[in-house]
C-alpha cells in the first residue's frame, strides 16, 4: 500500500501517491566519457514509469544510478524524501528496491525456487550459523519466507517449473523467474532492465499482463526500460525519453509521442 | 570440469538409484503381506470395517444416501478425519477432511440461499480441478438447485448458448479468466443475475453489485446460519431419487450441445454399482485432473468420491499433472487412452537417452513382462522360474518405472472415449498395473460395459456392467438399458424421444458387437459413420484411424471413403515424437508446418499406412477400407477451430467441408495442392496459413474377390 497520500487516480482506478524517488540533476561520467549529464527526473508512488531512448542513451546506467550500482559524480538522489548517501546497491535493496537484469542474472544451476529464495536475503535477520543449525527463529524465517516466495510462484504461474534447475528453462521463462526474484524481496520500487527483449508475442503480452498485475496487486512503482514502443506506450503512466546522456522529454505517452525533439531522435534529422 | 562433475554426478544418482531399489523391494514385501491381509478380510465372511457397511445397504438405509448431500453428511459422521478433498497450494498439499468438507459446503450453499438461489434453480459452474469448485457443485445441490458444469476452455459463444439454454440465475466462476467471459456475455443473457468467484486476483476494482468472493459469500451464510439452517434442512429432506442432480452439457459432434439431465437415482446408483464393482473404500484416492463438465470427472471425483468416501487430489495446475501424480501415487486412476500414449511415448524417448546397461536391462524386462506379465496379473499359472525373473524385473524395471510415472499404488485404472493402442494397453498391464477399459456415456452416467479383473482386452470393452442390459440392434448400433440411463435432454423432448425409447432403451450410436469369443462387446465405429462403399463393402473409418493412431508418429487422422470407390487419409504428425525423430536423423526444421511436409517423415507415415493396409486386408468385413492416398495437413486440428470437439473427437463433417479442396485433391489424383486454412489463435485472433501438400500413393494389399489399385 501507498505510504504517503493519494494526490491522483488513473483512468483505470489505480491510485497514484506522491514523490517516491527523485533524481536531480545527476551527471555520470566514465572518465571522458559523459554517460548521463545533468538530469532530473521523478518517480511517483504507485505509477509504471518508463524510460526510453535509442541504444547508447544511458538508459541502463540511468537504472543502475538508482540500484546503487554506480555514484554519480555531480546531483543528488532523493528516496521517501530524503537525500541518499552513497550506499551499497546491497544497502538500496534493503531499503526496498529490487531489479531485473537486461542479460539475465540467475543462479543457472540452482533450481527455480533456490532463485526465487535468494531474493529473501536481503530481508532476513538470522545468521549464517543459525541458518545452518535451521534452527528456532532460522527454521521459523525460512518457512516465512518460503511461503512469500511460493505465493510469487503462483501469482507468475511457474508451479510447473519450480523444481527446475534455471539452465534448463527457455528464456522467456527465465525472464519471468528473474521477475520472480525481484518479487519474491517484496520491494517498493521495482526496476525492470528490458523485460521483454528478445521475446516473441505471446512472451511478451504474458509479460505485460504480469507487470501491470504485480503494480495493480500490490501496488509496487515501476520504473523500466524497454524498446518496444507498444509495450511502453501501454503499459507506462509516464515516459522519460533520453538521447545521447541527455533528457530530451518527460511526460505521458501521448506528450511523449508528439514531442518533436523524440521523434527526431527516434527518426533522425535530415541535416540539409 | 564439467565432465569430471557430470560423472560424479551419475555415480551418486546410481548409488541413490539403488538404495531406492533395495527399500523398494522391502517395501514390495510389506505391501504384499498387507495386501495378503486385505485379501483375507475381503472374503464375504462378517468383518465390522466401515466399507462392508456400504456395500450391504438395505433399502431403507440406501434411501438414506439418496442424494449427495446426504452422501456429505454420512461421510463427515463416519469418517470425519479422513481427507475428503485435497489440492497442491502454495507448493503444499492442503487437506479438506470430512468434517471441514461439510462446513464448507454447507457454508456455501447457506450463503447461495441468502443470495436468493430457489428451489429448481440452475448455477452454472465453471473452473478448474479445485475442492472449492467441486464443493460447489454439491452445495448448489443442498440449496436445491441443478449445478451445471462446464468446460473452462469454451469460448464466450459456446458458454453463451449453455447458458441461455439452462437459464442460469447464477454462475460460479473459478478465476478472472471465467469473470470476464460471462461478463462479456452477461447483456445476452436474460436470466443471469450474479457471479461468484473462487480466485480474487485481478478483480479488485470490477463492478461488485453483481460480482461476489466465494469466501465472502460462505462468510454470509456462516452468519445467517441461525435464520437459514431450517430451510437449508428442508431442502436436502425435499431431495428424492428422481431430483436432479445434475445436467451436463454434451460436447456433440454434430449440432448445438444438448443438456443431458442426470437424476439423483442415475449418479448415485451408479457410482454404488462401480465401487462395488471394483471394491473402492475409503482409502483409495483419485487424482482429479480432467475437465468437470465431463460425465467421468463428475461420476469419478464427486458420485464415487462421495459414495465410498474416498479422497480426491487436484493438481497445482494444468502444467503440474504429472508431479503432482507422482507426489500423490492414486490407487484409482483413470486417464483417456492419449495420456497413457504420451506416457509410454515419454518413456520411450527417455530411455533412448539412457545409458547402456539401462537400455538392456529395461528391453530384457519389458520383453520378458510382455511375455508373462499380464498373466501374472490375471492370477493364471506361469512357471516358477518366470515368475523369479519377473520378480528381479519388478525391483530393477517395473516398480522404478512405475514409481517415476506416479502409477505405484494404482489399484484400478481405467481408460476409456478412445479406443487404445494393444501396445500402449500391453505395456502398462504388463508392469502389473490393473489398467482396464470401460465403455461409456454422458447418457449413462458413464458405465454401459467394464472390463472385470481378470477378464482384459485391448480390442473389447468388456461386459455390461451391474444392473445395466445391453442389446445389440439389426442394424448393428449398440442399445442399453440401466439404473444409469439419463432421464432426458433438457428443454429437448424430441431428441430424447429419438434417444430413449419409452421401455427405456437408449441407444449409443455407436455399432458394436459382442465378440463370440469371449462375450465382451466389441465397439468398430460410431453407427452413423458406419457408411457403404460404392462396391457395397461396409466402411467405417474409426476402424482404420484408430489402427493408424497407434502409431506414436501419428497424432491423428480422418479417413474417408462413404460413397467412394476408395479410402483416403488426412494425417496429422505428433510434433513430439516425430520431432524428436527428426532429431535423431538430422532433419532440420523450424515449424510444424514444415516438419508436416518434409519428404522424410512423409516417407515415414507411409510406410505405417502400408502396414495398416496390411493388417486391415486380413479383415474380412472391412477389408475394402485400405488406406489408398493420403497428405499430411499442414495444421494440427484444433477445438478452437471447430475441427475437434473439446473431449478432442474429429468432427468429420467440418473437416470434410473445410478441406473440400484437399479431399478434392485426393481423389483427382492430383501430385500435390495448394491450400489456405483460417486458423484460430489461442487469443481469439484469427490468422492464415498456407501450404503445398504433397499427397502420396500407397501400396495396397490385394483381397481375393477384389482387385486392388496398385
Amino acid at each position: 500500500m501507498l505510504d504517503s497520500q493519494v494526490t491522483q487516480t488513473t483512468a483505470d482506478g489505480r491510485k497514484i501517491g506522491g514523490v517516491m524517488m527523485e533524481m536531480k540533476n545527476i551527471t555520470l561520467r566514465f572518465g571522458g566519457v559523459v554517460a548521463i549529464k545533468d538530469i532530473s527526473f521523478d518517480i511517483l508512488e504507485g505509477e509504471i514509469r518508463a524510460i526510453i531512448g535509442p541504444n547508447g542513451a544511458g538508459k541502463s546506467s540511468m537504472l543502475n544510478v538508482i540500484s546503487g550500482f554506480y555514484h554519480p559524480q555531480d546531483g543528488e538522489v532523493w528516496f521517501h524524501g530524503k537525500k541518499r548517501p552513497a550506499v551499497k546497491p546491497y544497502e538500496v535493496a534493503r531499503q526496498g528496491i529490487a531489479r531485473t537484469f537486461q542479460n539475465i542474472a540467475l543462479f543457472e544451476g540452482m533450481t527455480v525456487l533456490d532463485n526465487v529464495m535468494t531474493g529473501r536475503l536481503t530481508q532476513m535477520k538470522s545468521g549464517v550459523f543459525q541458518q545452518a543449525l535451521w534452527w528456532g527463529a532460522a527454521e521459523r524465517e525460512e518457512l516465512e519466507n518460503r511461503e512469500i516466495c511460493e505465493k510469487v510462484i503462483d501469482f507468475l504461474e511457474i508451479q510447473s517449473i519450480r523444481k527446475t534447475p534455471v539452465a534448463r528453462l527457455p528464456y522467456g521463462l527465465k525472464k519471468r523467474v528473474e521477475l520472480a526474484r525481484a518479487l519474491a524481496s517484496e520491494p517498493k520500487l521495482l526496476l525492470l532492465d528490458e523485460p521483454m527483449a528478445g521475446m516473441n508475442v505471446e512472451e511478451k503480452e504474458d509479460m505485460s499482463r504480469f507487470i501491470l498485475d504485480v503494480n495493480d496487486e500490490f501496488g509496487t512503482t515501476i520504473a523500466l526500460i524497454e524498446h518496444d514502443m507498444g509495450v511502453v506506450m501501454d503499459l507506462s503512466d509516464r515516459v522519460v525519453v533520453m538521447d545521447y546522456g541527455r533528457k530530451i522529454g518527460d511526460g505521458t505517452p501521448d506528450e511523449v509521442r508528439n514531442n518533436q525533439a523524440v521523434i527526431d531522435a527516434y527518426l533522425g534529422v535530415s541535416h540539409d | 570440469m564439467k565432465h569430471a562433475k557430470k560423472q560424479g554426478a551419475a555415480q551418486k544418482k546410481l548409488l541413490i538409484e539403488t538404495i531406492c531399489k533395495i527399500s523398494e523391494i522391502i517395501k514390495k514385501r510389506l505391501s504384499r503381506k498387507s495386501m495378503f491381509e486385505q485379501k483375507r478380510w475381503q472374503k464375504p465372511q462378517p468383518c465390522s470395517q466401515g466399507r462392508i457397511n456400504i456395500l450391504t445397504q438395505t433399502s431403507q438405509a440406501l434411501d438414506d444416501l439418496r442424494s449427495l448431500p446426504h452422501l456429505l453428511r454420512r461421510n463427515a459422521s463416519r469418517f470425519p478425519d479422513r481427507p475428503a478433498l485435497r489440492e497442491k497450494e502454495l507448493g503444499i498439499w492442503q487437506t479438506w477432511t470430512w468434517a471441514q468438507a461439510e462446513r464448507e459446503i454447507t457454508n456455501m450453499a447457506l450463503g447461495l440461499i441468502e443470495l436468493g438461489v430457489k428451489e429448481g434453480d440452475y448455477v452454472a459452474v465453471i473452473g478448474r480441478n479445485r475442492p472449492y469448485i467441486y464443493g460447489s457443485l454439491v452445495a448448489v445441490q443442498m440449496a436445491g438447485a441443478v449445478p451445471v458444469p462446464l468446460y473452462q476452455d469454451a469460448v464466450a459463444e459456446e458458454m453463451s448458448y449453455v447458458l441461455e439454454h439452462c437459464g442460469a440465475r447464477f454462475v460460479i466462476a473459478g478465476d478472472q479468466e471465467q469473470v470476464d467471459k460471462v461478463l462479456e456475455i452477461q447483456d445476452d443473457l436474460k436470466d443471469f443475475e450474479h457471479l461468484i468467484y473462487l480466485d480474487p486476483r485481478g478483480m479488485r476494482k470490477y463492478d461488485h453489485s453483481r460480482l461476489h468472493d466465494l469466501r465472502a459469500l460462505q462468510q454470509s451464510g456462516l452468519v445467517a446460519a441461525d435464520s437459514l439452517q431450517k430451510e437449508l434442512d428442508s431442502r436436502v429432506e425435499a431431495q428424492t431419487f428422481e431430483t436432479t442432480c445434475v445436467m451436463l452439457y454434451t460436447s456433440g459432434t454434430t449440432g448445438k450441445p444438448k443438456g443431458v439431465v442426470l437424476n439423483n437415482r442415475n449418479i448415485i446408483i451408479s457410482a454404488k454399482n462401480a465401487c462395488e464393482f471394483d471394491g473402492l473404500k475409503e482409502t483409495d484416492s483419485l487424482l482429479s485432473y480432467l475437465p468437470i463438465a465431463w460425465v467421468g470427472d463428475f461420476i469419478f471425483s464427486v458420485g464415487q468420491s462421495y459414495y465410498a468416501a474416498l479422497s480426491i487430489n487436484c493438481p497445482e495446475s494444468q502444467e503440474t499433472v504429472l508431479s503432482d501424480l507422482r507426489e500423490i501415487g492414486p490407487s484409482y486412476y483413470f486417464a483417456p487412452p492419449r495420456v497413457f500414449e504420451s506416457m509410454l511415448t515419454s518413456v520411450v524417448l527417455r530411455m533412448q537417452d539412457a545409458s547402456r546397461i539401462k537400455q538392456g536391462l529395461y528391453r530384457y524386462f519389458m520383453a520378458h513382462a510382455s511375455r508373462v506379465g499380464q498373466d501374472i496379473l490375471d492370477g493364471n499359472a506361469v512357471s516358477a522360474l518366470d515368475r523369479l525373473t519377473y520378480l528381479i524385473g519388478d525391483a530393477v524395471i517395473y516398480s522404478p518405472l512405475k514409481n517415476a510415472l506416479g502409477l505405484s499404488r494404482v489399484r484400478v485404472g481405467y481408460t476409456a472415449g478412445e479406443a487404445i493402442g494393444p501396445e500402449i494397453f500391453d505395456f502398462f498391464r504388463s508392469m502389473g498395473i490393473n489398467l482396464k477399459q470401460l465403455y461409456g456415456q454422458t447418457e449413462a452416467s458413464v458405465f454401459v460395459t467394464v472390463q472385470p479383473d481378470g477378464q482384459v482386452y485391448s480390442d473389447t470393452v468388456g461386459v455390461p456392467a451391474p444392473d445395466v442390459e445391453v442389446k445389440i440392434a439389426e442394424s448393428g448400433e449398440v442399445f442399453y438399458r440401466s439404473p444409469g440411463a439419463f432421464v432426458e435432454y433438457y428443454k429437448s423432448p424430441e431428441s430424447t424421444a429419438e434417444t430413449k425409447d419409452p421401455e427405456g432403451w437408449v441407444a449409443t450410436g455407436d455399432a458394436g458387437f459382442f465378440d463370440p469369443d469371449n462375450g465382451h462387446l466389441r465397439i468398430i465405429d460410431r453407427a452413423k459413420d458406419v457408411a457403404k462403399m460404392t462396391d457395397g463393402s461396409m466402411f467405417a473409418p474409426k476402424y482404420v484411424e484408430n489402427k493408424l493412431k497407434f502409431y506414436p508418429n501419428i497424432l491423428e487422422c480422418v479417413v474417408f471413403g462413404a460413397g467412394r470407390d476408395r479410402c483416403m487419409a488426412f494425417v496429422n504428425i505428433d510434433l513430439a515424437a516425430v520431432g524428436n525423430w527428426a532429431e535423431r536423423n538430422n532433419i532440420a526444421y523450424s515449424s510444424y508446418q514444415e516438419l508436416a511436409g518434409h519428404p522424410e517423415v512423409l516417407r515415414v507415415i507411409e510406410g505405417h499406412i502400408e502396414e495398416v493396409n496390411v493388417k486391415v486386408a486380413q479383415d474380412a468385413m472391412l477389408s475394402g477400407c485400405q488406406v489408398h492416398r493420403f497428405l499430411v495437413l499442414h495444421k494440427e486440428l484444433d477445438a478452437d477451430d471447430g475441427e475437434m470437439t473439446r473431449t478432442r473427437k474429429v468432427r468429420r463433417k467440418v473437416i470434410s467441408e473445410k478441406f473440400s479442396d484437399l479431399v478434392e485433391a485426393l481423389y483427382n489424383g492430383a501430385q500435390d495442392v495448394f491450400t489456405e486454412t483460417e486458423v484460430t489463435y489461442e487469443d481469439g485472433r484469427k490468422g492464415k496459413i498456407s501450404a503445398t501438400l504433397e499427397i502420396r500413393d500407397v501400396k495396397t494389399v490385394a483381397v481375393s474377390g477384389r482387385i486392388a489399385a496398385e
